[in-house]
């Protein structure tokens, strides 16, 4: 083995290569027992249960979340449902009221005009009964008149006064003709 | 020229003795415990916040998780995160042992043989005991593909068992070898610029040479630190696999 000149510090060779020397192994397998049952211990203890658990949690809220926005999405569908449903039978709730109305307000209107007819129809009637009235009591005037004037003729004429029943009853015949 | 085997060399930090054994606390012991405070740091301080839209820091904590947990569930299928412990501690612990080497004057862990062959046999004897555990002794039919002929029977059950003992050797040589090869290399190299600079002007221009092959190396050995550590992950996986399903071999 070549002898080292440049660093005093060497630790001198006990012969061969230093990891077949045999007295060396007692200690390399009783620190390396410890060191490496110490790393076991954490890593199973503590290491892997938390990366692992960390992991986990993420796999378990990605697909929590999934399944939230997958429940939400079909919320959101059957609100539109609803809605389309919603919106047609107010459509056809606003048509059988637009009709109702319709109908109620052409049977009013016909109702004020039957009102209105018959109405005018009794104006019409009570005109026509009191022009029947107004006439026949013109001609009640008139018959009188008739009779005066007959009266009236006949002193001019015969220069008596005449017999006023019969003066009447010629009246009378003349405005029955 | 500095010694390129320097760096394995232990030096002892609290010298103990238990009987006969040295069982002092060394630079080695001193770097696995850095390993360990590194791996809980990275992967609990940046995690601390539990944030459910991570920071930077909790998201690079969590991708190193997932990239474990991913290799062990396609390997060894999603009841094998029952090891996701042990293997997410070896992942970190080799991944951070040859990072943390990588730094001028730190020690290697992975660079011992005993260090790599004692992580293996963790493997290799967790396997061994929850496979008879947990399948009594059917598991052994994991030497004995089922649809076989009777006559080549014997042989493969050889050829099986040489395959299953053979892997915690791999498993181990294999980050042993690289993490060593690598270091010495690097140091080989540096030595090469020390010894070339102290040539006179001609050598101090040639010196350029080397420093040019230490930073290819330096970049070569950063990625084959991280995939040293991969390869041991994913074959430990794989050998927990058996440990699960023997039957599919």
């Amino acid at each position: 083995m070549a002898t080292n000149t440049t660093q005093g510090t060497q630790v001198p060779s006990k012969g061969g290569f230093p990891a077949f020397r045999v007295e060396t192994y007692g200690s390399q397998l009783l620190w390396l027992a410890i060191a490496f049952g110490l790393l076991y211990f954490v890593m199973a203890r503590f290491i892997a249960p938390r990366i692992g658990g960390i992991l986990e949690d993420r796999a378990t809220r990605i697909s929590g979340d999934l399944a939230a926005a997958q429940a939400m999405k079909a919320e959101a569908d059957a609100a539109t449902l609803s809605y389309e449903k919603a919106l047609a039978e107010a459509r056809a709730s606003s048509q059988a009221i637009a009709a109702e109305t319709r109908a109620k307000i052409t049977a009013e209107a016909d109702a004020e005009r039957k009102a209105l007819e018959a109405k005018l129809a009794a104006d019409l009637a009570a005109a026509e009964a009191q022009i029947g009235s107004a006439r026949a009591a013109a001609m009640g005037n008139v018959r009188s008149i008739a009779v005066e004037t007959a009266e009236a003729i006949v002193e001019r004429l015969a220069g008596t006064g005449a017999d006023a029943a019969r003066l009447e009853a010629a009246v009378d015949a003349v405005l029955k003709r | 020229m500095a010694d390129p085997i320097k760096q394995f060399e232990l030096v002892p930090i609290v010298p103990i003795t238990i009987g006969t054994g040295d069982f002092s606390f060394t630079n080695s012991a001193l770097h696995m415990f850095i390993i360990v405070g590194l791996t809980a740091a990275f992967l609990l301080l940046t995690t601390s916040g539990r944030r459910l839209v991570p920071t930077r820091m909790q998201s690079l904590a969590e991708l190193t998780y997932e990239f474990v947990a991913g290799t062990v569930r396609q390997t060894a299928g999603t009841d094998g995160m029952k090891f996701f412990p042990l293997v997410f501690s070896l992942f970190m612990f080799v991944l951070l042992a040859n990072l943390v080497g990588m730094f001028p004057g730190a020690f290697t862990v992975t660079s011992h043989i005993i260090v790599t062959a004692a992580l293996a046999m963790l493997v290799i004897s967790t396997v061994i005991i929850y496979g008879i555990w947990k399948h009594g002794t059917h598991w052994f039919a994991l030497f004995a593909p089922s649809g076989l002929p009777k006559v080549i029977l014997p042989l493969i059950v050889v050829i099986e068992v040489i395959s299953f003992i053979s892997r915690p050797i791999s498993l181990s040589l294999r980050l042993f070898g690289n993490m060593t090869a690598g270091h010495i290399a690097l140091k080989v190299f540096a030595g090469f610029v020390t010894a070339m600079a102290g040539a006179g002007a001609l050598g101090f221009i040639g010196a350029a040479l080397p420093i040019f092959m230490i930073t290819a190396l330096t970049a070569l050995e950063f990625l084959v630190a991280v995939l040293q550590a991969y390869v041991f992950t994913i074959l430990t996986c794989i050998y927990l696999n058996d440990a699960l399903h023997p039957g599919h071999h």
